[in-house]
């Protein structure tokens, strides 16, 4: 299955990365390839909405890490939007709860109140 | 109980193999087992990351050998086991991650595989040598008492058989 990945710049200074599928070993260079792009572009706010994603493998999270570890150092932040309790718990286990901020919302996670235009 | 093969796959060394081998464990297991959802999810997730290590392995041996997938089943347990010919680690002898509320700890992009399949699976064993390495995984949870649909596919693959 294809990793959809879509990148939404209209909440300033966010910029929303919605990714779809299933993300492993395939295809997780995929993602690490738009997190660096996206950096190098000076996109610096990132929110990984992974509301779209069916599986997440170890690989996938050490992407995220990767790309964490890339904004931190230009003083920027990925925050993950995530719900899902298949994908949660690969977080919870490994950790990673506490490393990520973890929203339940892309509103919550760029600040905007829903109705608030 | 002496476990049983229901199926054994042959799979090239090549990471886009994956996705296809969890589906298939997961089918099988959803078809025999009695087992929830979330143990299935648990179940395709430990098989995935054994999967990415035993290709991982093949690939740095140099030789084109492929990862064989079997699954075996016994009364209470249902057993996958995922087989490379690489060099063979020490499963007891893993680098350990910095804990998580250290900063050093965002310079570790791997090496969640083996914890997270630890933590997924009712057990796992490891058979290395220089040879290879197996990965046995095991769930238990019997046949008995499966909802209808689990009992039906059941009876179209014991038809099968």
């Amino acid at each position: 299955m294809e990793l959809g990945l879509q990148v939404d710049d209209s909440r300033a200074p966010y910029t929303v990365l919605a990714v779809k599928g299933e993300v492993d070993v395939y295809s997780a260079p995929r993602l690490r390839e738009k997190l660096v792009e996206l950096v190098s572009d000076g996109h610096r706010q990132i929110v990984a909405d992974l509301e779209g994603v069916d599986f997440l493998d170890s690989t996938g999270l050490g992407v995220l890490v990767g790309g964490l570890k890339r904004l931190r150092s230009h003083d920027g932040d990925l925050t993950l939007v995530c719900t899902q309790p298949r994908i949660l718990k690969v977080f919870e286990i490994t950790g990673l709860t506490t490393v990520f901020k973890i929203s339940e919302s892309v509103e919550e996670a760029t600040g905007d109140r829903p109705g608030n235009e | 109980m002496t476990a049983e093969r229901s199926l054994e796959l042959s799979v090239p060394a090549r990471v886009e193999y994956i996705a296809v081998v969890r589906l298939v464990v997961a089918s099988l297991a959803i078809a025999r087992r009695t087992l929830a959802e979330d143990r299935i999810d648990d179940l395709k997730l430990a098989v995935s990351e054994a999967c990415t290590n035993a290709i991982e392995a093949n690939l740095e041996s140099g030789a084109d050998n492929p990862v064989v997938v079997s699954c075996w089943e016994a009364p209470e347990r249902f057993e996958v086991c995922v087989a490379d010919a690489g060099v063979g680690f020490d499963p007891d002898d893993l680098p350990q991650h910095p804990p998580v509320t250290d900063p050093d700890r965002l310079n570790f992009e791997r090496g969640l595989g083996i914890p997270l399949m630890r933590s997924l699976v009712d057990d796992v064993r490891f058979e290395s040598s220089p040879g290879g390495t197996a990965v046995w995984m095991t769930l238990f949870g019997g046949p008995e008492f499966g909802d209808e649909t689990t009992e039906i596919l059941r009876v179209v693959i014991s038809e099968q058989d």
